[in-house]
């Protein structure tokens, strides 16, 4: 079994001419990996009618309703988030419900809003409901803003979560840029903050770090937009750490964050 | 058969890396099945004199004969045409230079004649576009990225020089060997460290549409972890031969003129 938390498909409806040959690729890819689970999200169009950042309300819905079209045609390799993005919040809430009726697990948060606004409260409240868990992208150790996101780090995301101690946060993507050892040290004594592996930096030491900054048991696999480094950080995980630690993180940490039922060995 | 073209060995000045001395590289080769790899002095890469790391080099390739020496090549000291004669007497496969770490201009004169003398000498220059992404880079490590123009100005400074640039990603390779002549194109070696696997499927893509002759395995350890330019290879769909050739056939044939 092997889960990752942190996967992307592209819709029909996004820049992206290639969207079937991608979507394609990152299906038998990780079939070839042994993904068992893509657990993924759209956030809207990507860009192509609003930012991928800042998505308006109509691209949200549309995101989520092509996701939930695209587990329908994969039953037994997706699921997806609810993407929202919470300057609207009534908008916000209701996908989220709407999503959970429809079979989607978790709720992702691009970049519309820094992680410690009080825009998001509302939307954590709604995870809490759900049993959602939040996946938050990040900007390990932001230390300037960026064009086309309100990118935030894991101080922000602590400080969220502090504020939400009963709903799980993901941090994602601890190899997707930026000083990752910055965010393991802000998220070490946040225990419903766990560290998602995606990203394409697969930095020697950055591994050991994760372990030793919040142990095996809060440790997430995903890949994001590149497999291969999700691959090889599987990999040498599997080398670094006991065969039982290695099964925590590729499936059962997930499996213990996502409502009961939502992976097919649950 | 598995050789990596670019390893380093020493401590990396803006964070501590495990891994860094020639034992470790042994193991982390054995891990992954790589036979030989091509290492440089990491700290030496910011020396004022980069070249003072090169007789530690060589003496560690002595004691482990899997281990072959990439020395600097520093084209802005006195006497640097020695350090190159010397690289080619105790048989390195390449020499290299970095440019942007040693504050000399990618495409300025001292470059360019440092490309030539090592077209004469048959002796491969090896450089790379980065060793860190730039949004993860210590404060003060501000050294811009190789520009892709600089090496289209290198390979066209001399047409006996052959290059290896490490740690390009699909649109740098693609701007340079587009850019060139199919003759230029042919003195340029990519390795794969820095090229996507799937979803995007951007080594795949090079693969296709510029073929396997021009890309090595490297892996950029212990900076990066080696699985990754392994696993990429394995998501493909490559022919044996093909794959061999990647994983060591070109650069043996580069080594061999």
């Amino acid at each position: 079994m092997l889960i990752d938390v942190h996967a992307h498909f592209f819709p029909d409806r996004s820049p992206r001419s290639d969207w079937r040959e991608y979507n394609a690729s990152r299906l038998a890819a990780g079939d070839r990996m042994g993904v068992t689970v893509h657990v993924a999200s759209v956030l809207g169009t990507f860009g192509r009618t609003s930012p991928t950042y800042f998505p308006s309300m109509a691209d949200v819905s549309y995101g989520n309703d092509w996701l939930r079209g695209f587990q329908r045609d994969h039953p037994a390799r997706v699921r997806g988030y609810v993407a929202v993005n919470p300057n609207y919040t009534d908008h916000a809430v209701a996908e989220i419900t709407r999503g959970v009726k429809a079979g989607m697990i978790g709720l992702k948060l691009a970049a519309s809003r820094r992680a410690d606004d009080r825009l998001l409260d509302p939307v954590c409240v709604a995870a809490r409901a759900h049993h959602l868990p939040v996946l938050h992208h990040i900007w390990q150790h932001r230390r300037r803003d960026w064009p086309q996101q309100e990118a935030s780090d894991a101080v922000e995301l602590c400080a969220l979560a502090l504020r939400h101690p009963d709903v799980s946060f993901i941090l994602a993507h601890i190899g997707g840029g930026g000083d990752w050892l910055h965010s393991l040290a802000a998220v070490r004594d946040v225990p419903n903050v766990f560290v998602d592996l995606s990203g394409s930096g697969v930095d020697g030491g950055m591994l050991e770090a994760c372990v030793d900054a919040v142990g095996v048991g809060r440790l997430l696999w995903g890949a994001d937009m590149t497999l291969c480094t999700g691959w090889a950080k599987l990999r040498y995980l599997e080398r670094l750490l006991p065969s039982g630690d290695v099964e925590e993180i590729r499936w059962k940490n997930a499996a213990r964050l996502f409502p009961p039922g939502a992976f097919p060995a649950d | 058969m598995r050789v990596d073209v670019n390893t380093f060995l020493g401590a990396y000045p803006w964070r501590r890396v495990p891994g860094t001395t020639p034992g470790h590289l042994v193991q982390a080769m054995d891990r992954v099945g790589i036979t030989e790899a091509w290492v440089s002095h990491l700290p030496g890469l910011w020396w004022k004199d980069p070249t003072e790391g090169n007789d530690w080099l060589y003496e560690t390739a002595v004691a482990h004969a899997r281990l072959k020496p990439v020395p600097t090549v520093h084209p802005g000291l006195p006497h640097w045409e020695e350090v190159l004669a010397e690289a080619a007497t105790r048989g390195a496969p390449a020499v290299r230079c970095d440019p942007q770490f040693l504050g000399l201009v990618p495409t300025g004169h001292e470059m360019r004649v440092l490309a030539a003398t090592c077209g004469s000498a048959g002796v491969p220059l090896l450089m790379s576009v980065r060793l860190e992404d730039l949004r993860q880079r210590h404060p003060l490590d501000t050294a811009p990225d190789l520009p892709a123009a600089a090496v289209r100005g290198l390979i066209r400074a001399d047409a006996d020089v052959r290059l290896i640039v490490t740690h390009a990603d699909r649109g740098f390779i693609e701007e340079v060997h587009f850019g060139c002549t199919p003759a230029e194109a042919e003195r340029l070696w990519w390795d794969i460290s820095w090229i996507w696997g799937p979803p995007e499927d951007h080594l795949a893509t090079l693969l296709a549409t510029i073929g396997p002759a021009r890309f090595l395995f490297g892996t950029g350890q212990p900076l990066r972890i080696p699985e990754h330019a392994v696993a990429k290879l394995d998501l493909l769909d490559l022919p044996a031969d093909a794959r061999a050739a990647i994983e060591a056939g070109n650069a043996r044939r580069l080594v061999a003129g």
